[in-house]
């Protein structure tokens, strides 16, 4: 950990390790009206603090936490999906609704195009303003938001076009209506059913992975992960709450979950890790939302050359050894559904 | 999670018989117990529990394993003897309670037909998770105190003479939480189900994912959807009987896309717990939320099934599936 948030009147929620940062851009602002407002010349001073700003956020951010980590995910500054449709997408045509119940603001999906590359987009959405918030209740996915995303990404089998999955989520909605709508049977039959589909899926994690509600869209043959981004089983404080009767042991628990993009490459769950500009994704969102782009480009590509049999099998083995360790478990078949034998 | 407490589980503390026989439900789960599942969906926070229900938590742990117990469903005050002899069905309201795996490979198969497989697979502390004790000391006092190397019991036998391969997610082996060894021998019982041209009878009772084993055991859910869709593409038929409580990332994967899905009356079914529930949303639960008879008037279960029947009905859906 790079300090003790607890020490913070920020609290553990917050981002306390960043304040010598904003300390200094505080400062560097305050400079920038003077000399706008005296017409004095102050560039040198400015030049020292930006570079005194620059060594700052690289010195705490080498130095960054698991539970800071969360943090930086859960920044409210963080590009979220509608800036990521807006910015990196050269069209997007949103398709609503699970023709069953409703249409779940918490997953957005439609159909998208990058540079000439085609896809079907599947996306956490958790909104900028408040109200877009509330609407999409933080992120976090009822039933007919998991089944939306599989009627699309069905209806991205028959097109024949690529789905790329963002996932951004605190979790599955807990909800008495979420219960009654299945939430749990929604979830396994995307998982189950995103094994079948004949086309490339590339997942990127972008800002929280959370647990069952994240894998509900979050299988892939491709799964990338930003920087600062983070997946895991369980919240960080639903983890303390359990173990130690204690949120404030959030930050503990974050460690022991090995929930970064590092350990999670380590472990072998991610594919790979898209870096995010010095101090995070919420410092420059636009320099971070081009590095997701050329991702996408690059995966996609990369994809697009397999036949839609050994993808399937591909996916199949991927995740049947997921993780494990070599010779520690007997050997599972090689191939994946009959039909792609 | 944090709702095992409310659940009527088998003990905690039976050290000496390797073959747990009678386990005592009501006394609730033991502390180390209760923290070894989470569900998968539980990704809000949960409230401290109150000092009300600390004090009841401590009060209950030091009722000795007496000659009563109360139905968590009904509340009523059953001898223990009467519920052993009624297959650990209450009495008076039908709940069935907790069966520990042994008992429920008993309770399905014919006698003398189980031969278990993979019995020799451990869980390893990979991500050497620590909180009072490491996760490596805690799977060494489980492993001697249940007899059991983990959680998940596969093997071949019959039903009524039909030969199935059976899988029975224990309770009382770290809350039946899924971890890697769980997730792995669910898809290998399915590939062995394959290769022997087997239904697959897959019983469960959790928690949900095994939170010390972080992100690995979140994979499982993958892992067990990745063998059923390889199964199924294969032509092979799955029976899911969800017993009390099947909650989180084990009931939002395998447990839910088997081909039948049924519940043993009263079962605690669902993605979130309870508490966790209550706590997201600040309101009291319905009467009878997420227990079977609710999870199929939604229309989420196909069947709820009483323990004394499911002999006959496991058959019966073998046979269905056998064609005309
Ligand atoms: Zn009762």
């Amino acid at each position: 950990m790079s300090e003790s948030p607890k020490s913070n009147e920020v609290g553990v929620g917050g981002m306390a390790f960043e304040r010598p940062i904003e300390e200094i851009e505080a400062k560097i602002s305050e400079l920038e009206s003077l000399s706008q407002s005296t017409k004095l010349d102050i560039s040198s001073e400015i030049d020292a603090l930006n570079k005194r700003l620059r060594e700052q956020i690289e010195a705490t951010y080498a130095r960054l936490g698991a539970w800071d980590r969360v943090n930086v995910a859960r920044n409210s500054k963080r590009p979220v999906a509608s800036e990521y449709i807006a910015t990196i997408l050269d069209d997007f045509f949103e398709l609503h609704g699970d023709r069953a119940f409703g249409d779940d603001r918490a997953i957005v999906t439609g159909l998208a195009t990058v540079e000439g590359r085609r896809f079907m987009l599947v996306a956490h959405r958790k909104g900028r303003t408040t109200k877009e918030r509330l609407d999409c209740n933080f992120g976090c996915a009822h039933p007919e938001g998991y089944r939306k995303a599989l009627r699309k990404m069905r209806l991205a089998e028959k097109m024949g076009l690529p789905i790329v999955s963002f996932v951004n989520t605190p979790g599955a909605y807990p909800g008495i209506g979420a219960e009654e709508r299945g939430q749990a049977m929604a979830i396994a039959e995307n998982i189950l059913a995103m094994f079948a589909l004949r086309v490339p899926i590339l997942v990127i994690v972008i800002g929280e992975g959370g647990s069952g509600g994240a894998l509900g869209i979050g299988v892939g043959d491709r799964v990338l992960m930003m920087e600062y981004a983070y997946y895991s089983v369980i919240s960080p404080e639903g983890c303390a709450a359990i173990l130690w009767k204690d949120g404030e042991r959030s930050p503990d628990a974050a460690e022991a979950l090995k929930l970064t993009a590092n350990d999670l490459l380590r472990l072998g769950v991610v594919d790979g890790i898209i870096p995010e500009p010095l101090g995070g994704a919420h410092r420059a969102p636009d320099d971070a939302m081009r590095q997701v782009k050329a991702a996408i480009l690059s995966a996609l590509d990369e994809l697009a050359l397999v036949p839609p049999d050994e993808l399937v099998a591909a996916r199949y083995r991927k995740y049947r050894t997921m993780a494990a360790i070599d010779g520690r478990f007997p050997a599972p078949p090689s191939a994946g559904r009959a039909d792609d034998r | 999670m944090d709702e095992t407490k409310e659940i009527p589980t088998p003990s905690a503390d039976r050290r000496d018989d390797a073959v747990p026989s009678a386990p005592r439900e009501n006394e609730i789960v033991s502390k180390e117990e209760e923290s070894d599942a989470e569900d998968a969906g539980n990704e809000k926070a949960p409230e401290r529990p109150s000092r009300l229900s600390r004090l009841r938590f401590s009060k209950k742990k030091d009722m000795p394993g007496g000659l009563w117990l109360k139905c968590e469903s009904c509340g009523q005050v059953i001898y223990r003897k009467e519920l052993e002899e009624k297959g650990r069905v209450c009495p008076a309201c039908d709940f069935h309670f907790t069966l520990p795996g042994s008992d429920r490979i008993r309770a399905t198969l014919d006698e003398g037909t189980w031969r278990e497989e993979y019995a020799d697979l451990t869980p390893l502390d990979r991500l050497e998770f620590s909180e009072k004790v490491s996760y490596a000391e805690k799977i060494q006092n489980t492993l001697k105190r249940t007899g059991q190397n983990e959680a998940y019991l596969c093997g071949r036998g019959k039903i009524l003479g039909r030969p199935v391969v059976l899988g029975v997610l224990d309770f009382s082996f770290m809350g039946g939480s899924m971890g890697e060894v769980v997730g792995e021998k669910f898809a290998l019982a399915v590939e062995l189900a394959e290769r022997e041209s087997l239904p697959m009878i897959s019983f469960t009772s959790s928690g949900g994912a095994r939170m010390h084993e972080g992100v690995i055991s979140l994979m499982q859910m993958a892992k067990t959807c990745a063998a059923l869709d390889r199964f199924n593409a294969a032509g092979g038929f799955s029976v899911s009987v969800m017993t009390h409580p099947t909650t989180g990332g084990v009931t939002a994967s395998f447990a839910s896309v088997c081909d039948i899905t049924l519940a043993e009356p009263g079962a605690l079914i669902g993605f979130a717990g309870p508490r966790v529930i209550a706590t997201t949303i600040k309101q009291e639960l319905p009467p009878g939320f997420q227990r079977a008879e609710f999870m199929l008037e939604k229309g989420m279960i196909d069947a709820i099934v009483r323990r004394t029947d499911l002999r006959d009905t496991l058959a019966k859906l073998v046979d269905y599936a056998g064609g005309d």
